[in-house]
């Protein structure tokens, strides 16, 4: 093993690390917590009317959450467990600070989610109807809260607030835990994570419902769960897109280097024109590019002809505040991630309105074109999903906890022979983790759910696992 | 660091308290959880068996694993040091539980969704192999940490691997193992019907004398040790005393069919054992093997008292709303688990 690793470090193995795991961890959980929404609505809508085609769509969309729901649980484990074994230095550094959400998180959100989501599987014909529909909807609460804790110390990393650094040991120490839940980064942050967690579910659930309305299954059903999903795809598409903008502004004010960087911006210009795209290297001489005047201006600064800070004069004032060394990201990382989160956006956006548009005609169930670029807008929101993360992690380089302690000061003095083992062993679990959920998906969401015998509907399953 | 020799405050004390009732409230829910995916194999003759089994712990289990989850973060908010240095000292060790714990939880929610026999045979491989394993792994940490293990100042670490599988850690592992596994069989014998039940019960009555020796011995091994003669709570006995006393019933409970109480019993014993480990750490959070002056202190790892504050309030607004719902649940689920054929049989005989 030593021989193949001669030469990778402990650091850059756990940058790996954490990469593979979050991304994976975060393909599963938008779905998670907008399914659950979607499916708390599908329910209570099937409770309300006790109309059949409710009811067969909540049992449709519950199995496929379902299977989602459980490969977001388990990594979760690691993503928790992750910063101590790789990150033991930043672990230490942050504790006091960091911790304390992610233990509340635990205790307000996870116990909520996973017992309740218990009760839901296994309740019905156990409890009433009206508390089956109620655990589905504190299951969803639950997830909606796990976010606001792990964004919470997500944006404490962004934008490190109500904290001072003890003397003696050098540790973050909180001195103010409502600053910490108050935080301007996190309060925008956990909007756009939330809406583009809606998105992701809503453009799933009409995705999926588009594909077999396009077939003729079930078309009670499906045309009810599309309807939902185009409602809600538009409502979260706005709502994501308006917290993203303006999360940009901030970005410009708390960490100018990200958004030069995710315009190759080398130098601080006003009136600055935004590239939709490069051909070419990034370094400041393209070989083509298509520019929009004054964008760039207007996303940073909201004003026509305001002023974008550039790459060298942002380098030049940290080497002056920090001392030597690069604060630049990798910059063709963050111009591509950006702009395949932006363009995936809008294309979402388009999806909510053209499918409102049709909704309001009534021909939502008979346009095959808008069915057919339905159901391949389900891949959109993951991929846009993965993109954001690695922009703004990758973002905030070379800082783990911007202006206070760099990556490479974070990570545990280990061999890099035990992070390599456990890198390729999480990556080939999560790999064939992966192919088997996407297969079990794919599988079960090609067969519509069948309707309940009466017996079936009066009564507890013995057997539900 | 620097005041190794203060002792905690109150609200370290609490803390460390806190995070104990948390570590035995995982062992306790996730040791029958673990002891019934290592019984999954041997309890049972068919796929409805199986199925019996795995929907017995079905409703709880996931509820049961967030202990774990609590108990990290709780470590890491209260005790960023003792975090920081666990996790990233016991690296391959955590690898194979955290392994572990994903095939398994995935395990339970696929393995019923194709009606495939090879399918189901390889999940089931996964819960057996995915409950054994931190069920052992467990144990060798807990030995370890009140054993010491290779640091030094700061609670840098200086060893490897295998220094931390030594005879006193694997026996450790070993009898949590077997312990947890007759936790399971007892857990079986109040919440499965015939056949499972039954099978259980032979089975809890084969496992519970292997038990009591290794827990015996492993109790022992701990009080011959140099640490436990200098703590508070530890002389006399008590704790380990009654634990092998109960251990000694719960074959003879079962036995006797006395099935609630011989859940009570191994209960019992999960929770004394674990909590013997933990006054015998106190007031260190991980003993070294290197020096006793490299002992990682409670008071060296604590968080600041805003820190410890603010979770305090926060654990004891919402605790016992979990407490509640999660207490609950195990009410609602309070019925056997049977197979769904066995009432129509005897009619159709």
């Amino acid at each position: 093993m030593s021989a193949l690793l001669a030469g990778i470090s402990t650091l850059t193995l756990a940058r790996w690390q954490f990469a593979v795991t979050t991304v994976f961890h975060f393909l599963f959980v938008p779905l998670t917590i907008g399914l659950s929404l979607l499916v708390a609505i599908l329910q209570t809508a099937a409770y309300r009317t006790g109309d059949g085609a409710w009811e067969r769509a909540t049992r449709f969309f519950g199995k496929l959450f379902l299977v989602n729901f459980a490969i977001g649980v388990v990594t979760g484990i690691v993503q928790e467990f992750q910063f101590g074994m790789d990150w033991s230095r930043y672990s230490v550094f942050v504790g006091n600070i960091f911790g304390a959400p992610l233990a509340i998180e635990g205790l307000l959100a996870f116990f909520m989610e996973s017992t309740f989501l218990g009760v839901w599987i296994f309740g019905r014909g156990r409890v009433s109807p009206r508390v089956h529909v109620l655990s589905i909807w504190l299951a969803s609460l639950g997830t909606i809260l796990s976010a606001a804790f792990i964004v919470a110390a997500n944006a404490w990393m962004q934008h490190p607030v109500g904290y001072t650094i003890d003397p003696h040991t050098h540790q973050a120490v909180m001195t103010n835990f409502w600053a910490v839940m108050t935080n301007s980064t996190f309060v925008l942050e956990y909007g756009h994570v939330l809406f583009a967690a809606f998105l992701t579910g809503a453009a799933f659930l009409l995705g999926v419902a588009a594909w077999h309305l396009r077939r003729g299954h079930d078309t009670a059903a499906f045309a009810k769960a599309a309807r939902v999903g185009v409602v809600v795809v538009l409502i979260a598409a706005v709502g994501t897109i308006f917290l993203g903008d303006s999360q940009g502004k901030q970005m410009e004010t708390q960490q100018p280097m990200k958004m030069a960087a995710a315009e190759a911006l080398y130098d601080t210009t006003s009136a600055a024109s935004f590239s939709l795209l490069t051909i070419g290297n990034l370094s400041g001489n393209p070989i083509f590019q298509v520019r929009v005047p004054h964008i760039l201006s207007v996303l940073a600064t909201n004003t026509w002809d305001g002023k974008v800070e550039g790459i060298h004069q942002l380098q030049a004032q940290a080497t002056k505040t920090y001392g030597a060394g690069s604060y630049v990201p990798v910059i063709w990382l963050l111009y591509w991630t950006f702009r395949i989160m932006v363009g995936l956006g809008i294309l979402l956006l388009a999806l909510g309105a053209i499918g409102i548009w049709l909704m309001r005609r009534r021909r939502l169930e008979q346009s095959p074109r808008f069915l057919r670029f339905a159901a391949w807008m389900i891949l959109a929101p993951f991929i846009a999903n993965s993109v954001g993360w690695i922009f703004t992690e990758v973002g905030r380089q070379p800082w783990v906890v911007y202006g206070l302690l760099k990556t490479s000061n974070a990570v545990s003095v280990i061999s890099p022979g035990y992070v390599a083992t456990s890198l390729i062993g999480f990556t080939a679990i999560y790999t064939v983790l992966a192919i088997i959920e996407i297969a079990l998906m794919i599988r079960l969401a090609r067969v519509p759910e069948a309707p309940l015998s009466p017996a079936e509907a009066e009564s507890a399953p013995e057997l539900v696992y | 660091m620097f005041a190794v020799t203060a002792s905690p405050s109150g609200l370290e004390q609490l803390w460390f308290a806190l995070i104990g009732v948390l570590w035995l409230g995982y062992f306790f829910l996730e040791g029958f959880d673990f002891g019934v995916g290592v019984l999954l194999p041997f309890v049972t003759r068919d796929d409805v068996d199986r199925r019996v089994v795995i929907n017995s712990i079905g409703p709880v289990w996931d509820g049961n694993e967030v202990w774990l989850l609590v108990a990290g973060g709780a470590t890491f908010a209260a005790f960023p040091l003792w975090y920081a240095t666990v996790f990233s000292g016991f690296y391959l060790a955590l690898f194979v539980v955290l392994a572990a714990l994903i095939v398994r939880g995935i395990a339970f929610e696929f393995r019923h969704r194709r009606d495939d026999a090879r399918w189901r045979r390889a999940w089931d491989r996964a819960i057996f192999w995915g409950s054994a394993l931190p069920a052992l792994l467990w144990g060798v940490a807990f030995a370890d940490f009140v054993h010491g293990v290779p640091i030094v100042a700061g609670g840098a670490w200086t060893g490897t691997f295998f220094d931390l599988v030594k005879p006193y850690a694997l026996l450790g592992g070993l009898a949590t193992l077997s312990l947890f596994t007759l936790h399971g069989a007892t857990y079986l014998g109040l919440k499965a019907e015939d056949p499972v039940r039954e099978n259980a019960r032979a089975l809890g009555q084969r496992l519970a004398p292997v038990t009591f020796v290794l827990v015996t011995a492993f109790l022992g091994w701990t009080y011959l040790s140099a640490h436990a003669w200098h703590h508070v709570g530890l002389v006399p006995p008590l704790l380990p005393i009654l634990a092998v006393g109960a251990l000694a019933a719960v074959g003879w409970l079962i036995g006797e069919r006395m099935e609630g109480w011989a859940f009570v019993a191994t209960a019992f014993v999960v929770l004394a054992l674990f909590t013997t480990l933990l006054l015998d750490l106190y007031p260190n959070v991980l003993v070294s093997s290197v020096r006793t002056s490299y002992d990682l202190s409670i008071v060296a790892s604590a968080s600041h008292p805003y820190t410890l504050k603010v979770m305090s309030w926060v654990a004891l607004i919402f605790t016992p709303f979990v407490l509640a719902y999660q207490g609950w649940t195990y009410w609602v689920f309070k019925k056997r688990v049977g197979r769904p054929d066995r009432v129509e049989q005897p009619t159709e005989a």
